[in-house]
This record gives C-alpha cells, structure tokens and sequence, in this order.
C-alpha cells in the first residue's frame, strides 16, 4: 500500500470531506440504464494484478456481481459467449485535454491553457470542457470509460483538474464523475519559462524561478489556510469571527495543504521530480502523481519510497530536450522497482490505444529481462490511474460491488489489432460495435456521412 | 602498412557492424518477399557484397558462410517509412538542430534538404534497431507553400546514406497552403500555376533569360530550375492535402501540366479514391488519422486506408513522427484492425514506397536487391513483437542505440558506484 497518498488513504477509509458534496458545479451524472449481463467464458485480467482463464463475469444494477467460473445465469440477464475474448476494467485515462482541446482544433476551441500568469490555480479545467469534442466517442470506442481532463502545463500551477464518466452529455456536469475529488495541475521544467521568460520576460525565467514561484505560492496557502482554521475556530467557540475574503487561487492551494485536493505534477526530468519532492515536504502536502515523467526510470527506488506515482507515455522522447531521455522501458523499469506506473495519453491520438501502449511497454520491460504479464500490465490503465483519481473505491477494477466499467475486448488487448466488442459502463453498453443504437455521436459529428 | 593506419583501420573496422566482403546466410525463415515469389517458408537467404544473392527454400549455403538461424521467425524488407524529418531535426523544439524548413521566402523548391542531413542522428540507432531502414525525408513549408526539395536516406548512418536525391518535390496546400498564399486556397493555386508556368517557359527559353531577354518570372532562377525534374516528370509533386475537394483541384492541376503526383496525407481522400486510382495518384498516409481536427479533414476516417487500397490506390504509411518512426509498424497493424489485408500493410511499409519514389532495389527480398530486411522474433505489425537483427543497406547494424545504454545503465542492481560509473 506504500504507493497510496494519504489523501486516498483517507479517502479509503471513507473519511473525505463532506464539504466536497456541497461543491459548486455539481455533478449530473446519470448513468445508463443497467442490464443483467453474464460474460462467459473469457479472460478476466481484473486489474487487482489477477488473471483467470475460462472465467465468467455477472453484471447487475450497475456493479459487478461476480467473478468466478460457471457462474449461474440470473433469468434475466443478457448472455454474452466470451470465448476467445478478453475482459478488463475499462480504461482510465489520467491524462487528457479533450473538450478544453478539442477537434476541431480552431483557435476558437483553445481552452486549455490559460497563459495569462504563471499562477492560475483558480481557473477549473472542467469550465473549458467542449462536451461535442468527438475525441471522446473516439476514446469511448478504445474502451475508455474515465477520464481526468487537465488544465495545459504553460503555467507553474495550471488550474483544477476534473474527472469525467465517457458519456457524452449536454453539458460537462452531466459527465462529471460524481463526488471525485479535484486535482491541481502544475507544471516543472521548460514550458513555464518558455512562456513567461523567453517569451515575455517575465518571472519564471529559469527553473530556478519556477522554484521561487511554487514556494512563494505555498507560502500564501499556508497563511490563507492558518487565517481558514482561526475563522473556524473562534466558529467552533461560539465567538464572533469574519472569515477571510474568499480568494479562489488560495482556495485551491489550500485545498491540497489539507489534503482535499490531489497533486498532478508535470514534470519531466528525474533531476527536477527530486527537487519538487523537497518542495512538497517542505509546505507538508503530497505529490499523487508526476506526469509525462519520462525520466522516472531514473530514480524509480526514491518514488517508490515517496509513494508517488508516474504517469508515462510508452515511448513518447525527442520532441523537447526535457524529454530526450525517454526510454521505452521507462514504465517497466517504474513497475519493477515497486512504485507506481501509470500509462497516459495526453493524446486525443493516443487515448485510443492506451492497450497496446501498455502492451508496448510490456513488450519492453522483456526484452529487458523485466517479466511483467498482462495482469500486471492492465493496471497502468485501470487501477493505478484510478487511485491517482481519488476513484479507485468504485472503479478501475473488476470486483463485485464496484462500477460494472468493463470492457470487451475480441481478443487479447495489448494486440494491435484488438478492438473492443462491447464497452460497458456502470453495467450498460454504453458502446457495442454491433449495435447502431448503441454508438454515440456527437453533434459535431452530424452530417459527415459515409465517415464512420 | 604502418602501426598507425592499423590502429586507425581498427578503429574503422570497429565502427562498421559487419565487413562488406562477409556472406551471410539466414535459414529456415518464413520470408515475406513483398515480391512475386510472395511468402516462402523455410527459406535460406544468402547475402554477399551487400546483396541479397538468393532467396528460397532450397537455397545451399555458401562454404564459409556465417549462418543466422532464423527457425520459426519472419524476415520481411526493411521498414520504409514515407514521410520524416530524420536527420534534419534532432529536437523539434531546438532551433539549431531543426534544419527542415527556411524561412528565407527567397528559396522555395530550390531548398533541397540533402545538404542538412545528418547520418549520425541519434534518432537514426532508434528507430533502426525496430526495423526502419529507409525514410523520405522532407522539408516542412514556412517561408512559402513550396517546402522544397525531398529525399530518401537509408538508416546506415553513414556518409552515404542519400539514396535518392531529389525524390519529390514538397508542396503544402490545404488549409496551411492557403494561409501561406495570402489566405485563400484559390490563391494558393493561382501561385503554383503561375510557378509552373514560368519554370516551362524558363526551360523553352533559358538563353534568353540569361541574356535577360526574358520577362520577369515569379519565382527565383534556382526554383526554376528546381522545378524542371517536375515538369519532365522525373519526380513527383508531394502535395499535402487532406480535403477531397483540395484533392480534386490539384487532380486537375496534375491533368492540366502532365505532373506525377503523390498525395500526402489525406484524410478525406477515401471520398475521392476512384479519381486517385484512375489518374495513377498515391497516397501516403497516417492510417491512425480518424478526428476531425480540421474543417479540412472533417470526415477523417480510420477506414481510409482499407477503402483507398479497395478501390486499388497505392498506399504507403508514414508516422510523420520522426523520433518515432519505430511505431509505423504499430500504425499498421491498427490498419489490419480496421480492414486492411495484412500482406496490403506490410506492402505500405515496404514495398509501395520505393516503387512510389522509384527506387528499383530495394524494398522487396529478392536476387540482386540490396540486403535490406528485418528478422523478426513474431508478426512484425503487432507491438509485442521485435527486430532479432537488421540489415541496412547491405550491412548488419549493431542493435543498441542511446536509448539501450540509458536501459542498462539504470535497469534496478545492486550498485556500489554511483549511475555515472
């Protein structure tokens, strides 16, 4: 368990704050209407790290009833021969910008980073979100059933992170994964001083800068949140308190000194995920997760000990100097060493074969002598993405009770030519590759005919 | 011979993988020719002198011989990857070492990337030990539609890796083209005709130019002459564009001047694939591309290339990813996902590009073709699998690259030395 935050320690033991379910934007999630649905005979990788052969999988009300083998089918259930097919939990996508990027990518439709100073912590990525942003039926088809749309990384903080269910609703709180806690986004290395010093002369200029600019940043956290815990206090009392002006930057930073709000950190090189560990020990919160952490092979033994996870691209290198050491054995190396390995996208591209991307690693860590099997190999997309949410409670694994997010897949998925049969969410086919009634369009997509 | 050129013959020798006068025999593979001979199991393939010498099941092997046993694996040709920057850009997002565009508006179809390519690139030992031999290397249009001038490198890294020079002239149309032509795809036209139409008449009347007897032409006397491999039909245009309608026009522009075109790109293009197939027209493309990310590609679609190769289109891949060109083959295997017959892929990273850009020996596994092909330890389009050994251009390249070093340098061991030891 060394590998979970605290916060989702927390969060496990069912102890997050109740202040979140009064939050504004709430979610208006309705799922689809359940089916009874009995998966025989197929592979299961649960992605708990198990595997069973010729095993079947039972969905009702909307979770998962059973795993096992010769399960018994209730009389109403929707009978599925998945002989020859695999099964996996659907897949969770930590990393993502669809809707605040969206195809088409008009400079109209760029809403994902607000490049107007370094600190934009106050800005929600979910208030960018394009619902009719047809990169997300594209991913729905991969078998991705969640996803955590990001604020870009221009800034040293970004701006709030939501999670979303892949279903695509009239507005983005109808995609809102209900009662997920929020994350930060910030952002290491070059981007932010490319923006602001190299392209306005403006603080940062250096990653010395960007340093100064988390510090000074946490400083002011910690002293809105001391002026937060008087208020409550003398509250507490029965005095007569006022509390300080809301302020939604501070709001924000507060919220992950207090553990409410999870840690998403762009970051790069090895050498800079050390000096943003210090700075997280320094202000007392946690990192959940670096992110586009190429170089996390590098000090695999200090993340694991941190129990901080990275979320990786399978062979993503070369496009900036930050990224010229990226290896295709990256996320194995990170499995092998016992920290956490999370595969993202960041891609309306790649979102769509997060599988074989975790196949290609797989394939990787082999040829290095890194023997890591399929069960193991689903979780960089299922489980371990879903605790880096705040959602691994109710997703991200096959495990009676949990959501009946699953997928069907024709046959093993870190195959190229894998697709995915049936995509279920909340036990409802939310996409089935045989079934017109059950492939979503958006409106922007109306009117293109003969495409699909 | 004195002791120092021995130390320096040594040194030499130490560089190059295998020596050239070595003959090599790979037996009992299943080889996928990509030729007539189509797919011959147990094969023995004897290479000598950098050449594919035979191929076939009941091939002897030379006294002498050093014999790779290749029992239960694939040999297909080299990768060929259609479209990239390799050797011209080491990192994208570093000027210095990004040599694939100019934005001298002075230079157009005159720009020849030959002269930037560099043979040691890092990214040449990454993307080769995963089966790339060859690539089209193309300039990136900036100062102007015209990029300029492409060509093909094989991933020897040597010195004498251009195999091709020039292989097509690079012209951006479309949405880009149209920007870049003052904000109208009409215009961008009417920019490319008047181009032609001076570089034809440049060509009837060249001695009267020198003489400055001539009119003013558009563009500058070295894109003139640039442009006369085209008009003589030695090489193609290479035109990006994706909407079926920009296809159209420049159909109709190939018609109207007798140019050879490829199509690169081309997203909308299944919507056009008769016409393509009957003017002879390629197409290289991204079989991932299925998002409307433009209005331009509006009905984008992953069945394009299954429905281009239907309708008898040539196809041929690119990744347009440089430093991942290694992932062609990923591309591929997605487009058997969605329809396209496996030998039809195979043939888009192989074989269809040489033959697009007129390369007679390479591309297929015969007698007489260069020793170019991959040994395989599975089904070389699915992920999981990986290149045993590679040839390039005749010779067998050492299997590790920077990327391999980092590997084994960090891979998890006791150590008492820090990772710098």
């Amino acid at each position: 368990m060394r590998v979970l935050s605290l916060q989702l320690l927390a969060l496990l033991a069912g102890t997050w704050p109740l202040a979140l379910a009064s939050a504004p934007f709430p979610s208006t999630y309705q799922p689809l209407p359940p089916e009874t649905v009995l998966i025989q005979n197929a592979t299961v990788l649960t992605g708990t790290g198990e595997r069973f052969d010729n095993a079947d999988v039972l969905m009702r009300d909307g979770v998962i009833a059973a795993v096992g083998s010769r399960l018994t089918a209730p009389e109403d259930a929707r009978i599925i021969d998945g002989t020859g097919r695999w099964v996996t939990p659907g897949i969770i996508d930590n990393h993502s910008h669809l809707g605040v990027y969206p195809s088409p990518g008009v400079p109209a439709h760029s809403d994902g980073n607000e490049m107007t100073n370094p600190n934009t912590a106050e800005v929600w990525a979910e208030h960018s979100i394009w619902p009719q942003d047809p990169g997300f039926i594209r991913a729905l088809e991969a078998g991705v059933t969640t996803l955590a749309i990001l604020p870009g990384s221009a800034n040293l903080f970004g701006g709030r992170i939501v999670t979303v269910r892949n279903l695509v609703g009239r507005g983005y709180q109808d995609m809102k994964f209900p009662d997920a806690p929020h994350g930060l986004k910030m952002a290491c290395g070059e981007n932010p001083k490319r923006v602001y010093g190299e392209g306005r002369r403006a603080a940062p200029m250096t990653r010395m800068g960007n340093v100064a600019g988390y510090r000074n940043a946490w400083i002011r956290a910690a002293d809105y949140q001391r002026r937060l815990n008087e208020y409550d206090e003398k509250v507490a009392k029965g005095e007569t308190a006022t509390p300080p002006t809301r302020d939604l930057q501070l709001e924000t930073l507060a919220g992950v000194l207090s553990g409410d709000i999870f840690i998403h950190n762009h970051c790069y090189r090895a050498d800079e995920m050390l000096v943003m560990l210090d700075i997280a020990e320094e202000f007392g919160y946690s990192i959940t997760s670096f992110h586009h952490a190429v170089e996390s092979y590098k000090i695999a033994d200090r993340l694991a000990e941190a129990g901080v996870c990275s979320s990786m691209w399978a062979d993503w290198w070369g496009f900036k100097i930050e990224a010229w050491d990226g290896i295709r054995e990256n996320v194995a190396i990170v499995e092998a060493s016992g920290a956490c390995a999370i595969i993202h996208s960041d891609s309306a591209v790649g979102v769509q074969r997060l599988n074989q991307e975790a196949g290609k690693s797989m394939a990787a860590g082999r040829r290095a002598g890194i023997d890591i099997t399929p069960e193991v190999a689903i979780r960089w997309i299922t489980l371990n993405p879903a605790r880096s949410l705040g959602i691994a409670d109710r997703t991200g694994s096959i495990e009676p009770g949990k959501m009946a997010d699953v997928v069907l897949w024709d046959r093993d998925p870190f195959s190229t030519y894998a697709r995915a049969d049936i995509v279920f969410m909340d036990g409802a086919r939310a996409y089935d590759r045989n079934d017109p009634e059950r492939q979503p369009r958006t409106d922007f997509e109306l009117g293109i005919g003969g495409a699909r | 011979m004195n002791r120092l050129m021995i130390a320096g013959l040594t040194a030499l020798l130490a560089t190059m993988p295998v020596a050239h006068a070595e003959t090599v025999a790979i037996t009992g593979a299943t080889v996928h020719t990509m030729a007539r001979a189509g797919v011959v199991e147990n094969a023995t393939i004897v290479i000598r002198d950098g050449r594919i010498r035979a191929v076939g099941a009941g091939v002897a092997v030379p006294s002498g011989a050093r014999v790779i046993d290749a029992g239960g694996k694939l040999v297909t040709p080299g990768f060929f990857d259609a479209w990239s920057h390799i050797g011209i850009v080491e990192i994208s997002g570093i000027d210095t070492t990004n040599d694939a565009a100019t934005s001298d508006a002075r230079i157009g179809a005159a720009f020849n990337v030959a002269d930037a390519v560099n043979p040691r690139s890092m990214l040449i030992p990454v993307n080769r030990i995963e089966g790339i031999t060859r690539t089209l290397v193309v300039p990136q249009a900036r100062g102007g539609m015209v990029a300029g001038q492409a060509i093909v490198m094989d991933l020897s890294g040597t010195g004498a890796s251009i195999i091709r020079n020039p292989a097509a002239m690079v012209v951006q149309l479309g949405e880009r083209g149209a920007a870049m032509a003052g904000g109208s795809r009409a215009a961008a036209m009417l920019r490319l005709r008047e181009t032609l139409q001076d570089a034809r008449d440049y060509a009837r009347n060249r001695s009267a130019f020198e003489r400055g007897a001539r009119r003013e032409y558009a563009a500058s006397r070295l894109d003139l002459d640039a442009w006369q491999p085209v008009l003589n039909g030695s090489i193609p245009v290479l035109a990006a564009v994706d909407r079926a309608s920009d296809i159209e026009a420049l159909l109709r522009l190939k018609a109207e001047y007798g140019l050879r075109v490829v199509v690169f790109g081309g997203a909308e293009a299944w919507m056009v694939a008769d016409q393509l197939y009957e003017a002879e027209v390629p197409v290289i493309l991204d079989p991932l591309v299925n998002l409307p990310g433009r209005f331009e590609s509006l009905h984008a679609t992953d069945a394009n290339a299954a429905r281009l190769h239907a309708a008898g289109v040539t196809i041929a891949f690119a990744t347009a990813d440089s430093h991942n060109a290694r992932n062609l083959r990923q591309s591929a295997g997605n487009s058997v996902a969605r329809g396209l017959p496996w030998e039809a892929a195979m043939a888009a990273v192989t074989v269809n590009a040489a033959s697009i850009f007129g390369l007679q020996d390479v591309g297929t596994i015969e007698s007489g073709k260069v020793a170019d092909l991959v040994i395989w330890d599975g089904d070389p389009l699915e992920v999981m699998s990986y290149p045993e050994a590679v040839f390039v251009a005749g010779q067998q390249v050492p299997m590790t690259s920077r990327h391999t070093e980092l590997r084994d340098r960090y891979l998890p061991r006791e150590r008492t030395l820090p990772h710098a030891y």
